[in-house]
């Protein structure tokens, strides 16, 4: 069953679209494709959990753009929230 | 398609046919609330500006209250003032009468004698206005003729995934028809600017984008405060986004795909049939509405996760989620289920051409649920502003 949705396909978090559990199988579509991982805590509902590895300091990618720096390492199945992802303010005029 | 409105004088078109009994002031409020209370089809809103205030912030109150005066949906305004306000009589109406040629009566509590008198003056007023306006027939309209206000609040991960996305879809076919569709909320443009930027119709457009952001932003800095110290909202955290850009990426799928063909000011009037446009408001819902509804908007569609009431005196707001469990949960409040984009059934096309559906039949009058409700907040935005 489906359980969690990716916005675009460069995106490193995905959503919960259902409540999952620490140790559910995590199931989403990407561009036609079944991909599976496993949630490692619980996820409220809607919220967002770490598609693969990312690094400290990486972007965290959603809408295929950058949201925020992963504060720390997170791990696959992580949830991603306040308490892992720092803020950071891009100038996006001089990025364009 | 088309809906059934009402004509005004100034040749444009009103989805409702309300009087409009507006206060200048916080003085003037009390003495409009116990007016309208007694004139069934006239409305009115608590002011909490129209006094003290320095010219650029004065200048949004006045923009809203000669805005409102002359949104369609108002057949006349009785003008009520206290006398010793900064927004003094003579001002307000002037504003009023650039916009529109309406009918238009004033009543000054303090000219007049006091509470009572001006209340008695103003409610033999607003019955003959009213009295006036319940003779008109409506007429048949194109859609071109609707400029919609489309606003989120109360947001979770389901507005930009579902119920922003619908409203996108929504906005796109309102501007095919010819209208015009307002995108607002310039707080919650941070961190996407680039993305509406790529969309503006003329490159003063694209710069306009990138200055509304960076000015709101300095605006706050200016008084040592950062703009994601208030937004997201407790709420919009709790329902699962972390930060300003996550709520930003979402906030901007409410402006579909069209190109950008303006930036207007605060409660600045907006031009019918001009297609997407953007306002320059801040994130805080009833302002923002009110900005809106003073730039011209007759009706009002407004996303929700967490689930609000928020409704206005003068334009109808139907409330969208995307969140089957707010849905749910708060059904007296929300009028479209926008889940389905999430959970399949309904594809956003489909949904899409219910929405433009539904706007058309409020537009020719069914109630939305925040109409039911009595929900009519609204609020004025000032220098250094809500976030």
């Amino acid at each position: 069953m489906l359980n969690a949705m990716i916005v675009e396909p460069q995106d490193n978090v995905v959503v919960a679209i259902e409540p999952i559990a620490k140790g559910d199988t995590v199931t989403y579509t990407c561009q036609g494709e079944t991909k599976t991982l496993t949630a490692v805590e619980d996820i409220t509902i809607y919220h967002k959990l770490a598609a693969k590895d990312i690094a400290k300091g990486e972007p965290i990618v959603k809408y295929g753009e950058h949201i925020g720096l992963a504060a720390v390492d997170i791990k696959a199945g992580e949830h991603v929230h306040c308490h892992n992802l720092e803020e950071h303010r891009e100038n996006l005029e001089e990025k364009e | 398609m088309t809906f059934y409105g009402y004509r005004r004088p100034d040749g444009r078109v009103g989805v409702r046919n309300k009087v409009l009994i507006l206060p200048t002031s916080l003085c003037a409020s009390d003495t409009t609330r116990v007016i309208a209370q007694q004139v069934e089809g006239a409305v009115t809103f608590n002011n909490q500006q129209g006094c003290s205030q320095v010219a650029s912030d004065q200048q949004m109150t006045m923009d809203v209250m000669a805005g409102y005066a002359a949104n369609p949906n108002i057949y006349g305004t009785v003008v009520v003032s206290l006398g010793c306000e900064n927004c003094q009589m003579d001002l307000v109406v002037e504003a009023i009468k650039e916009r529109t040629n309406k009918p238009l009566e004033q009543v000054i509590i303090q000219e007049v004698g006091g509470t009572l008198k001006a209340i008695d003056k103003a409610v033999r007023y607003a019955k003959e206005m009213v009295a006036e306006a319940s003779m008109l027939q409506k007429e048949e309209f194109p859609l071109s003729e609707l400029i919609i206000g489309t606003e989120c609040g109360g947001s979770d991960p389901t507005s930009g995934l579902a119920a922003n996305p619908l409203i996108g879809q929504l906005s796109d076919l309102i501007v095919a028809e010819g209208g015009t569709s307002i995108l607002s909320e310039t707080t919650e443009f941070i961190g996407a600017e680039h993305i509406l930027a790529r969309r503006a119709a003329t490159p003063e457009i694209h710069d306009r984008i990138f200055e509304i952001v960076h000015r709101y932003e300095k605006a706050l800095q200016l008084v040592g405060e950062e703009v994601r110290e208030g937004n997201p909202s407790p709420g919009n955290k709790a329902g699962g986004l972390t930060c300003l850009e996550e709520k930003s990426l979402g906030c901007i799928h409410k402006g579909g795909h069209s190109p950008v063909n303006a930036v207007y000011d605060y409660a600045k009037q907006v031009e019918s049939k001009q297609g997407l446009v953007i306002m320059d408001t801040p994130g805080n819902d009833p302002s923002s509405v009110a900005a809106m509804v003073a730039g011209g908007a007759q009706v009002v569609v407004f996303s929700t996760g967490r689930g609000t009431p928020t409704g206005h005196p003068i334009a109808p707001v139907i409330k969208i989620t995307g969140n089957r469990i707010t849905f749910a949960n708060m059904e007296d409040n929300i009028d479209v289920d926008a889940s389905p984009i999430i959970y399949g059934g309904k594809t956003l096309a489909q949904l899409g051409d219910e929405l433009l559906e539904l706007v058309a039949q409020v537009a020719s009058g069914k109630q939305t649920r925040a109409e039911s409700l009595g929900y009519t907040e609204t609020a004025i935005a000032r220098v250094c502003n809500y976030v």
